[in-house]
């Protein structure tokens, strides 16, 4: 071949052949400040001295997810919207709704972290390298030795990942966000303090699932993109709607891709990890995860289902109403056999994710706006009563059974009512927040032609309320837990620290507040729908 | 305006009372501060009740608005939900005997012993809060109000019964709130399927759902029976199971026996109505057609409610158990009124409901003030009461005939009507059931024999030592097999008695340490007594209230009254007693108003 022929060939080329996508830098600004802040949090956590760095964390975390919210609610306020990044990530109306709603429940997640007085030390092992058992591990932990500062880089790119994770439209975007989302998750669930081993099982039991997990999703992702010849949602809801192609590729794909998002959301029968993870998890990573994963990975379901999968869904809706209804009576059934504490949660966290999903199925505005409150709601009841777990204790750790919470009531009536009001909040009675979340995505199944589904959620609902009701019973009407076998000693409860008792204390007051006057929150988090794409 | 005030003033009273008797020391304090607010309460029902009527006389019954005294502000715009208030006759009666009973029970409860580590400053104030939701209850006339504050009305009344009630108060307690939420969820269930009917229905196109009554009034045509049926079956549930009829009744027995004596006599007194109130507010005006269709199976059931509770209230050995049985069985007949769809039968339910709150708030603190000197539950425990306290007997006496509806008592006036107005739509079930009325007398003076005649025996009375007697605690259920024996012996002639010829002697020990009422007792029962016989020669006062509001629920369900079939005359001579011809008053007084529409 010729010189000449070469440039002939150039020539021809069309001479826009590679242009640089449109980026708005502005409408990803609260993603980039959490990014950013955890890069400069990594090279603080090398160059500040160690006894310099938690408050340098601290700070800059609390910064950065405060500055974030501002943001997102500035320009969400705007009604400033854009697609950017060559048409992979979509800023609209419900993303930044989703963006506040994560980092409204981020904040306390990192205060509930950042606390060194319930655990002294910190809820975070001081040197996780160390082996657990081996001598420097029992000095460790004898002298309290403060935690290693590097959850709070960890926590910001998690939270980073979950900002995209909703955001993302396309496939190969959402994938990269799970996965920012997921491996620091991975490893902060094996960072506990007390009960190593088991933190670190969790850790690799989590790890494995989501690995698992992630290749599936892929394949799905695969599959879906040799049937629409794009990943883009618009494109593949175009291609679907048109209707050309193998039907086997797109089903098969939607599957794969559906079980690698309820995987992340804690759905049954897809939630046998989050009973361990969240029993051997750190109890503020439990509560990280318990709110805000589940809000990124119904948030990106909310994207997925009705911007990519909405012509398809005749195809799927009758799945997850399979998925629905397992997840609600797993959970609940299971729930009542529960003795730990922290295991009573997380089945019951899957039945409530049973009840959010049927907001997802509603593909409707009431049902994307009702997922989001419902999130809110739960998000912020569960770090409540995991802040409260932190406080109750026996012997050196956290008093995780059932009957250590035996006649909390009298020891500490402040903590038992507010608790009983995080619990009557999951029940759903009405005057707290949990009431006004069912009602809002339960309003949005009913008008989408579920109403079967919402008199299952109901039943589930009674029978999750059973064992609410059992732990309030245990702490207002039972008589003081004594001593265990173990010489562990009797339980007691450590007066919260100021973060604590912040996260607390506004745990107590949203729960109130979104239940008594919730129009004004209603009206905030109303998403537009149909999102854009 | 003043039903808003009403919601208020109990929680703030509750919130004083709290406040004072949280430390201990001023008990009495906290006890008068609650008092004082319910007997303001009460002053305030009365304002209401005196306006009501003064607007009611004024407007005249054409064109008269649903509901009187409103108030409304909006709550959450995006569920169409505001907060609104105001009162019919029915809601009206039922919300005077609140105001009535709180204080009553207050004064009952005022020695009352409460399990270790609770303050009495706790008991009266829940006591408040319970006041408060169950006044919302009633004056709420937004579905969804009402809704709330029925599942919230839950909360004061699960703690008072888990938190001071008897031995197996817990057990009792989650039984209670569990039924209870069931029921609710259901109710939600049906509650949301009701906003969203209402927004398809097409006077609502394009304005979408609404959840405020008078509006789902008007629309209760335009919902096709199918959805009704659906709708109704979810609220229905809920109410079946507040008030309770019988396949849902289980929780009554325990959460009645195991609440305090005050708190058991609100919950069967005045919480219960809820469900039969739910039935007349939400059931029958806005799902009509499915009430008519269905109306058939809540007939059954209060039939079967009134055979099945007499008849088990008959072999209860406890007598707080017995108490609610009764109350089943007296469920029963309200029931059956308020699916017979005439003016004498719903307004005959509703008198009935004030009328079983003030006889058995009467026969259930006469039991209290038995048991807590006996300190037991049992039956078995107790003979020849009368001899000891004659005036506890007495007053026993009173409340028990009351209950079973002895002419001259109110409850004989509510009974008839609600038996004479079921019998002109249905008369086969009206037959069935009136054979509650023979069932009644038998529960209920064969256990005023067992307890209060004869030689004086029994446990209780007998080896009283006062509250700290050997006669087992406040609840005895452990013990109940020995004290079934003990009670199967007695009867069987085996002396458990005092010894022969020493009776009087022996009496007379015993009645100085038993005790008979003191004059705070009294004066708790008095006020209830006089209601049992005034209502029952006069109920004219409360039945003016109700028939408007009872007539227009016939309406609104879509029926009218069945012509008489016998003429006016023919029935008098049929040889009615005198308290009947009282009744047939405004019965009449109703069927010229009708007519003359």
């Amino acid at each position: 071949m010729t010189a000449a022929s070469v440039a002939a060939v150039l020539q021809a080329a069309p001479p826009d052949a590679i242009t640089a996508p449109s980026v708005d830098l502005t409408a990803v600004m609260p993603v980039l400040i959490v990014l950013g802040a955890a890069c400069v949090a990594v090279v603080l956590e090398a160059l500040l001295p160690r006894e310099r760095r938690y408050a340098a964390q601290v700070t800059l975390t609390v910064a950065a997810i405060v500055v974030a919210g501002f943001w997102t609610l500035l320009e969400g306020s705007r009604h400033r919207y854009a697609v950017t990044f060559a048409g992979s990530v979509a800023v609209d109306g419900g993303t930044y709704v989703m963006w506040g709603v994560l980092l409204v429940l981020a904040l306390p997640s990192v205060l509930l972290m950042a606390d060194r007085v319930a655990e002294p030390g910190g809820a975070f092992v001081a040197q996780a390298a160390a082996r657990v058992g081996s001598a420097r591990d029992r000095v460790a932990t004898q002298v309290a030795t403060p935690m290693q500062t590097e959850v709070f880089p960890l926590t910001l790119f998690a939270v980073g990942g979950m900002l995209v994770f909703p955001a993302a439209s396309d496939l190969l975007t959402l994938f990269v966000a799970l996965e920012v989302l997921s491996l620091p998750l991975y490893l902060l669930c094996g960072l506990a303090r007390r009960r190593r081993l088991i933190s670190q099982e969790s850790a690799v039991k989590y790890f494995l699932l989501g690995a698992f997990t992630s290749a599936l999703l892929l394949y799905g992702i695969a599959l879906i993109y040799g049937y629409a010849g794009s990943i883009r949602f618009t494109d593949i809801a175009a291609r679907a709607s048109a209707g050309s192609g193998s039907d086997t590729l797109l089903l098969a794909g939607i599957a794969l891709l559906t079980v690698g998002l309820l995987f992340k959301a804690s759905v049954g029968p897809f939630h046998l990890w989050t009973p361990d993870v969240y029993q051997g998890a750190p109890t503020p990573v439990t509560a990280f995860m318990a709110a805000c994963t589940k809000v990124a990975a119904f948030a990106a379901m909310l994207r997925v289902f009705s911007v990519a999968l909405q012509p398809m869904y005749w195809t799927w809706r009758p799945v997850l109403w399979v998925v629905a209804i397992a997840s609600m009576l797993i959970g609940a059934v299971l729930g009542i056999t529960q003795t730990d504490m922290k295991r009573v949660l997380a089945y019951s966290s899957v039945a409530h994710a049973g009840f959010i999903i049927l907001g997802v199925m509603a593909l409707s505005q009431q049902g994307a706006s009702g997922t989001m409150f419902y999130l809110l709601t739960y998000g912020f009841a569960t770090i409540g009563a995991f802040a409260i777990f932190t406080v109750v204790r026996r012997g050196s750790g956290e008093a995780s059974r059932l009957s250590d919470w035996a006649g909390l009531a009298r020891r500490s009536p402040v903590l038992a009512a507010s608790m009983s009001l995080f619990l009557l909040s999951f029940a759903g009675i009405p005057l707290t927040s949990g009431f006004i979340g069912k009602l809002s995505v339960f309003t949005a199944a009913v008008g989408a032609g579920m109403a079967p589904l919402v008199v299952v959620a109901m039943v589930a609902t009674a029978i999750t309320a059973f064992f609410y009701l059992k732990v309030v019973v245990l702490m207002y009407f039972s008589p003081p837990a004594g001593a265990a076998e173990d010489g562990a000693g009797e339980p007691y409860v450590v007066v919260p620290g100021p973060l604590t008792a912040i996260v607390i204390g506004l745990s107590v007051v949203v729960t109130l507040v979104l239940g008594i006057a919730p129009s004004w929150f209603l009206h905030l988090l109303s998403v537009p729908f149909p999102f854009t794409g | 305006m003043i039903l808003l005030v009403m919601i208020v003033l109990p929680l703030i009273g509750a919130i004083a009372t709290a406040t004072l008797g949280g430390g201990g020391g001023s008990a009495r304090t906290a006890k008068l501060v609650a008092l004082l607010f319910s007997l303001a309460e009460f002053v305030l029902a009365v304002v209401l009740w005196v306006v009501y009527r003064r607007d009611q006389l004024g407007a005249g019954t054409a064109g008269a608005p649903p509901f009187r005294e409103t108030f409304s502000v909006d709550w959450i715009p995006s569920f169409g939900v505001s907060f609104s208030l105001g009162v019919d006759g029915i809601s009206l009666v039922m919300i005077a005997l609140i105001a009535l009973l709180v204080p009553i029970v207050l004064g009952a409860s005022w020695e009352e012993r409460l399990p270790e580590g609770r303050t009495v400053g706790g008991y009266f104030a829940l006591i408040l809060v319970l006041q408060a939701a169950m006044t919302g209850v009633f004056a709420a006339t937004d579905v969804f109000l009402f809704y709330v504050l029925f599942e919230v009305m839950l909360i004061p009344m699960y703690f008072l019964i888990g938190a001071f009630g008897g031995v197996r108060r817990t057990y009792a307690a989650t039984k209670f709130f569990l039924y209870s939420l069931l029921g609710g969820l259901l109710m939600l269930a049906s509650l949301i399927g009701l906003y969203v009917a209402s927004g398809n229905t097409p006077a609502r196109a394009g304005l979408g759902g609404t959840l405020d009554w008078a509006t789902l009034r008007s629309l209760a045509g335009q919902i096709p029976e199918s959805t009704q049926l659906w709708i109704f079956a979810g609220f229905a549930a809920a109410f079946a199971i507040k008030a309770p009829l019988v396949p849902l009744h289980t929780w009554l027995p325990d959460a009645g026996a195991e609440a305090p004596v005050g708190a058991g006599t609100l919950l069967v007194g005045v919480l219960d109505k809820v469900g039969t109130f739910g039935f007349l507010r939400i059931c029958l005006p806005l799902l009509p057609l499915a009430s008519s269709r269905l109306a058939w199976l809540f007939l059954l059931l209060a039939v079967l409610g009134i055979l099945y509770g007499a008849i088990v209230a008959a072999g209860q050995t406890d007598l707080k158990r017995f108490v609610t049985y009764t109350s089943i069985a007296h469920f029963g007949f309200i029931c059956m009124g308020v699916f017979a769809f005439t003016t004498q039968a719903i307004s005959g339910a509703v008198l009935y409901m004030v009328n079983h709150g003030i006889a058995t708030a009467l026969l259930f603190l006469v039991v209290g003030m038995l048991t807590a000197r006996g300190g037991s539950r049992l039956v078995g425990d107790y003979g020849g009461v009368w001899k000891v306290a004659p005036l506890l007997g007495g007053l026993m006496l009173v409340g028990a005939l009351a209950t079973i509806a002895v002419p001259g008592t109110n409850s004989f006036v509510s009974e008839f009507m609600v038996l004479i107005g079921t019998f002109t739509r249905y008369p086969a079930w009206a037959i069935v059931g009136t054979t509650g009325i023979v069932l009644a007398a038998v529960y209920m003076l064969w256990i005023f024999q067992r307890t209060m005649t004869g030689p004086v025996r029994g446990a209780a009375v007998l080896d009283i030592g006062g509250p700290e007697g050997p006669a087992s605690g406040s609840g005895g259920l452990t013990e109940q097999p020995q004290r079934e024996a003990d009670d199967r012996y007695g009867h069987g002639g085996v002396a458990v008695a005092a010894p022969v010829g020493t009776a009087r002697g022996v009496t007379t020990a015993v009645r100085r340490r038993f005790g008979d009422l003191s004059p705070r007792e009294i004066g708790v029962l008095t006020p209830l007594v006089l209601l049992v016989l005034f209502l029952g020669v006069y109920p004219k006062p409360v039945l003016d209230v109700i028939n408007p509001t009872a007539e227009r629920t016939v309406v609104d369900s879509g029926h009218t009254d069945p012509a008489p079939r016998v003429p006016a005359g023919a029935a008098g001579a049929t040889g009615a007693v005198t308290a009947a011809a009282t009744v047939r008053v405004p019965a009449a007084a109703v069927h010229l108003e009708g007519t003359g529409q």
